[in-house]
């Protein structure tokens, strides 16, 4: 939300400043950097992007299908949609108060927080990926408690979900906190001054003020989720049915020389990319409604 | 109902916010809380609400110490400078929100609340809004439903911050009038916060002047104003012209010149401050005259029907601003011009003694 509203505010403006001669660059700068900056992005992103369905398609649509059928990747599907199943709701969750907690109250370690919320964003997902290794495998830290209650976590389901939620934990948070502080705490005074208790403020005047901006951030973490293939790779075995995720699926094709069975799981990845992207447009667009009717908080 | 305020402090940081206040306000009394910008106004206004925490003291209401009540239970109405409307919810569930929050118990039927929200919005005369959200309203049509939405749990106190402090001068003083009217009908206790001396001396039974964390004075606007317990109020309840000075015989000596002011007050030779309000000092044009300070005439502003006149300071009073009001029929009679040397003599001076800052 608050990256849809930014653009939408930085349109109007952008048109007005183009209307000024004073302040209008001349056309052929202008057409020089569209022309360059649309070039380089059909080249390296949408080029890329079809090919990964004309090469799906390349043996016709009946391989496809066969290799989209298959149980290994159909439990690929099947793992992916677990993992993203359960790291969304516990983003959600988390990066909700997370969010809550850095907009709303002051308190020691904030800057802290901050700090980790963001460390996912900077560490490589490689090594995310090792450090779950390092304390559940079976030579790290819990790895000889674990094996001795029979708990698998690494090369396993529960790692992968781990994996996963390490990555994609800066979504929801990153997303709210500007919302959140942009709004500050004067409605949810009112609200507890009128008699509400802490769910209810919650529930009816916080919820709805950023439920845009929570959806934007839940479509990203799912996104990621789904397409997530570092982190997962280290701690996934790669074990074929049991641990593959449909990215360390399309890997282990593409490496086997299966090219076309490759490229028909990567359209699947793609296919859900496009529909992200339509979703996040979408609410983009609501968000910066919901925000025009909305924004002038003082006049 | 009653509030009593004790021994109130509040520290943010190094900053005291609030220094031992003592207040009471009686049973259906509407009072401001008057004070420069961060004079700990709204603090106490917040700390009495139960939305900030003091560090010591009680907020004491109906004679119970209700320090430790949570805001929820408080039963008092609040009002905040940008009104705080939930943005997303029309100007009907606004108002509706606190009968809607009530324990189920306790919670009136819909219907009933439709009546009652109907009730408050005739109240502050905006029915015909019932629909609309808070964006497509003004600022006075969102304060007015903020303040029925403040009503619609009935509360004990009601407490406005800088009610109307994001409006525009016009609409603030409508408003202004409105209020006084609808305290007039509904006999509510409340506290109203301004820094707007005019605003608190037109709508508040009284007035409490707060600087520093201090309570500088407390009394009825004809009180504060005519009887100014410190020269921190004098200057803040109006424009002032200063003269710093020493007390002698039956005048206040300001270098070589002589302000006259009837003896007693102060002893003879003690340090004082002389304020005198635009209106009451004379300009006088005759060069034979001896009394009052020495000035030359700036600028003067007619319209309407009084002029303003602004005088730099001569001799003695070098590097002074002086402001002068009088009748417009009075400047044409003297017409004054730029650069004109005149004096200028108080016809009443009101006097406080010198401290040094402390």
């Amino acid at each position: 939300m608050s990256h849809a509203t930014t653009l939408r505010w930085r349109a109007d403006k952008a048109a007005r400043f183009e209307s000024r001669a004073a302040t209008c660059e001349a056309p052929a700068i202008k057409w020089v950097l569209v022309t360059a900056s649309l070039a380089f992005f059909t080249l390296f992103l949408l080029m890329p992007l079809a090919a990964v369905f004309v090469e799906a398609f390349a043996k016709g649509w009946r391989t496809c299908i066969a290799a989209l059928s298959d149980p290994d990747a159909l439990s690929a599907v099947r793992l992916t949609l677990i993992a993203a199943a359960i790291s969304v709701p516990l983003n959600l969750v988390f990066g909700v108060a997370a969010a809550w907690s850095i907009a709303k109250f002051e308190f020691r370690g904030k800057h802290v927080l901050i700090t980790l919320i963001d460390l996912p964003f900077s560490v490589s997902p490689v090594i995310a990926g090792l450090i779950y290794v390092l304390v559940f495998g079976a030579q790290g830290w819990l790895g000889s408690w674990l094996s001795d209650h029979d708990i698998k976590i690494i090369f396993a389901v529960p790692g992968i979900v781990l994996a996963t939620v390490f990555v994609t934990f800066p979504f929801v948070a990153r997303e709210l906190i500007p919302v959140m502080q942009a709004q500050g705490r004067e409605e949810e005074e009112a609200a507890v001054v009128l008699g509400a208790n802490g769910w209810q403020t919650f529930r009816h005047v916080t919820l709805p003020n950023i439920k845009w901006g929570l959806l934007y951030g839940v479509i990203l973490t799912n996104a990621r989720a789904m397409g997530e293939f570092g982190a997962v790779s280290v701690v996934s075995g790669h074990i074929r049915g049991l641990t593959n995720t449909l990215p360390l699926h399309v890997e282990i094709l593409y490496s086997e020389y299966q090219f076309s069975a490759a490229f028909a799981a990567a359209s699947l990845l793609a296919a859900l990319a496009l529909v992200t992207l339509c979703i996040k447009t979408w609410v983009e667009h609501r968000a910066a409604r919901a925000w025009d009717n909305t924004g002038t908080i003082t006049s | 109902m009653s509030i009593q305020v004790r021994n109130i402090n509040k520290q943010f940081g190094a900053h005291t916010a609030l220094d031992d206040i003592r207040l009471d306000f009686h049973t259906g009394e509407l009072v401001a809380l008057l004070g420069p910008s961060g004079c700990g106004k709204t603090t106490l206004l917040r700390v009495i609400a139960g939305l900030e925490q003091a560090d010591s003291g009680q907020v004491i209401l109906d004679g119970k110490d209700a320090s430790a009540t949570h805001v929820r239970e408080r039963e008092v109405g609040f009002v905040f400078q940008h009104y705080a409307l939930f943005r997303h919810m029309t100007v009907f569930d606004n108002v509706a929100f606190g009968l809607r929050m009530k324990p189920r118990g306790q919670r009136p039927t819909e219907r009933q609340i439709d009546e009652k929200v109907g009730q408050l919005l005739g109240l502050v005369q905006l029915e015909w809004l019932a629909k609309r959200f808070p964006s497509q309203l003004s600022g006075g049509q969102r304060q007015r439903i903020a303040l029925a939405r403040a009503l619609a749990v009935e509360p004990r106190v009601l407490l406005l911050d800088e009610p109307f402090g994001a409006l525009d001068a016009k609409v603030r003083k409508e408003l202004r009038r409105w209020l006084r009217k609808l305290h007039d009908e509904l006999h509510i206790t409340s506290i109203f916060v301004t820094h707007d001396q005019e605003e608190a001396l037109e709508v508040a039974d009284r007035v409490v002047l707060m600087d520093h964390g201090h309570v500088e004075q407390i009394g009825t606007p004809e009180e504060v104003y005519r009887h100014p317990a410190t020269p921190f109020v004098y200057g803040f309840l109006g424009s002032v012209n200063l003269f710093h000075g020493r007390m002698d015989g039956e005048s206040v000596r300001v270098g070589d010149n002589l302000l006259p002011h009837p003896p007693g007050e102060y002893p003879d030779g003690a340090r004082v401050m002389a304020f005198a309000r635009p209106h009451e000092l004379e300009i006088v044009v005759d060069p034979m005259a001896t009394s009052g300070v020495s000035a030359r005439v700036g600028r003067v502003l007619s319209f309407g029907g009084s002029a303003r006149v602004e005088l730099d300071g001569t001799h003695d009073a070098d590097g002074q601003h002086f402001e002068v009001e009088l009748a417009r029929s009075r400047a044409d009679e003297l017409a004054l011009t730029e650069g004109q040397p005149v004096r200028l003599v108080p016809s009443r001076l009101k006097v406080f003694e010198h401290k040094a800052e402390a």
